[in-house]
């Protein structure tokens, strides 16, 4: 398989989850394009230990690590949302700051 | 083209289409379940490039519980009037631009950079040999994300209750 496949695929999902960050106005949405520009590096990461053929397996290793961040960060980020949620009734991220 | 490459690109355009929609879908649950239909596709990619043990991680730790927790925390911040919170910002178009610039700039230069090189796939991931080097080499980078991911658990959960004192 080229290797230009899966790198070209994660740029395109890359650019979507900046998108989804910088248009979404749900703070929870905006969590979910972070995600998405997570897994583009994951799939990066995947792709040249495939294409190295790395006896340490270090891109894998690091797509296990990345996961488990993206896992913590979502857990922290949702707590923040939530607790913003009690304190101003409303995660829309334009209304947050505006009042 | 062999039936790997022909799998790849389908599950490429899957995961491309899904992610467009769950980045633009007005409707909350809707993103979050067309999420889940991109990673699954990335997990195939993920198949296809060799790496099993990842794949199965990712279905098991994004599909299985982020995607979860997403959609709990949708449910519980849905606000008494049903506002238009689902759709997207005024200021789209600039988002759309600078989303366009990033994927066409990291497109670029991985073209650039990286034409004709092709996958061989000799060393296959599955879970033996990924866990020979993660406890082998990598165990102390696994340690200190263990106390990470601890530490952003306890985090999140004194977070919450603080917020409930109130």
């Amino acid at each position: 398989m080229p290797l230009l496949y899966p790198l070209v695929l994660a740029a395109a999902l890359f650019g979507i989850g900046v998108y989804g960050v910088l248009a979404r106005r749900n703070a929870v949405l905006m969590l979910l394009g972070v995600e998405l520009m997570l897994n583009a590096v994951n799939l990066n990461l995947v792709a040249f230990d495939a294409w190295h053929g790395d006896e340490l397996h270090t891109g894998q290793v690091l797509t296990l690590f990345t996961i488990a961040l993206a896992a913590a960060e979502i857990g922290l980020g949702l707590a923040i949302i939530l607790t913003l949620f009690r304190a101003v009734r409303t995660i829309d991220v334009d209304k947050v700051g505006a009042e | 083209m062999s039936a790997t490459e022909i799998l790849f690109l389908v599950f490429a355009v899957i995961a491309v289409g899904s992610a467009v929609l769950a980045m633009t879908s007005k409707q909350l649950v809707h993103s979050a379940l067309w999420l889940v239909v991109t990673l699954g596709a990335i997990a195939g990619c993920f198949v296809l490039m060799t790496a099993e043990f990842v794949a199965w991680v990712q279905v098991l730790v994004y599909v299985g519980s982020i995607v979860v927790l997403v959609i709990f925390a949708l449910m519980m911040t849905r606000q008494p009037a049903a506002g238009p919170s689902a759709e997207v910002t005024g200021n789209r178009w600039a988002a759309a631009v600078i989303g366009l610039v990033a994927a066409g700039g990291l497109g670029a230069t991985v073209v650039a950079g990286f034409e004709g090189e092709r996958i061989e796939g000799q060393r296959i991931g599955t879970a033996g040999s990924l866990g020979d080097a993660l406890f082998n080499d990598w165990v102390l980078a696994f340690e200190v994300l263990s106390l990470v991911l601890l530490a952003a658990l306890i985090g999140a959960i004194v977070i919450s209750r603080a917020g409930s004192d109130r």
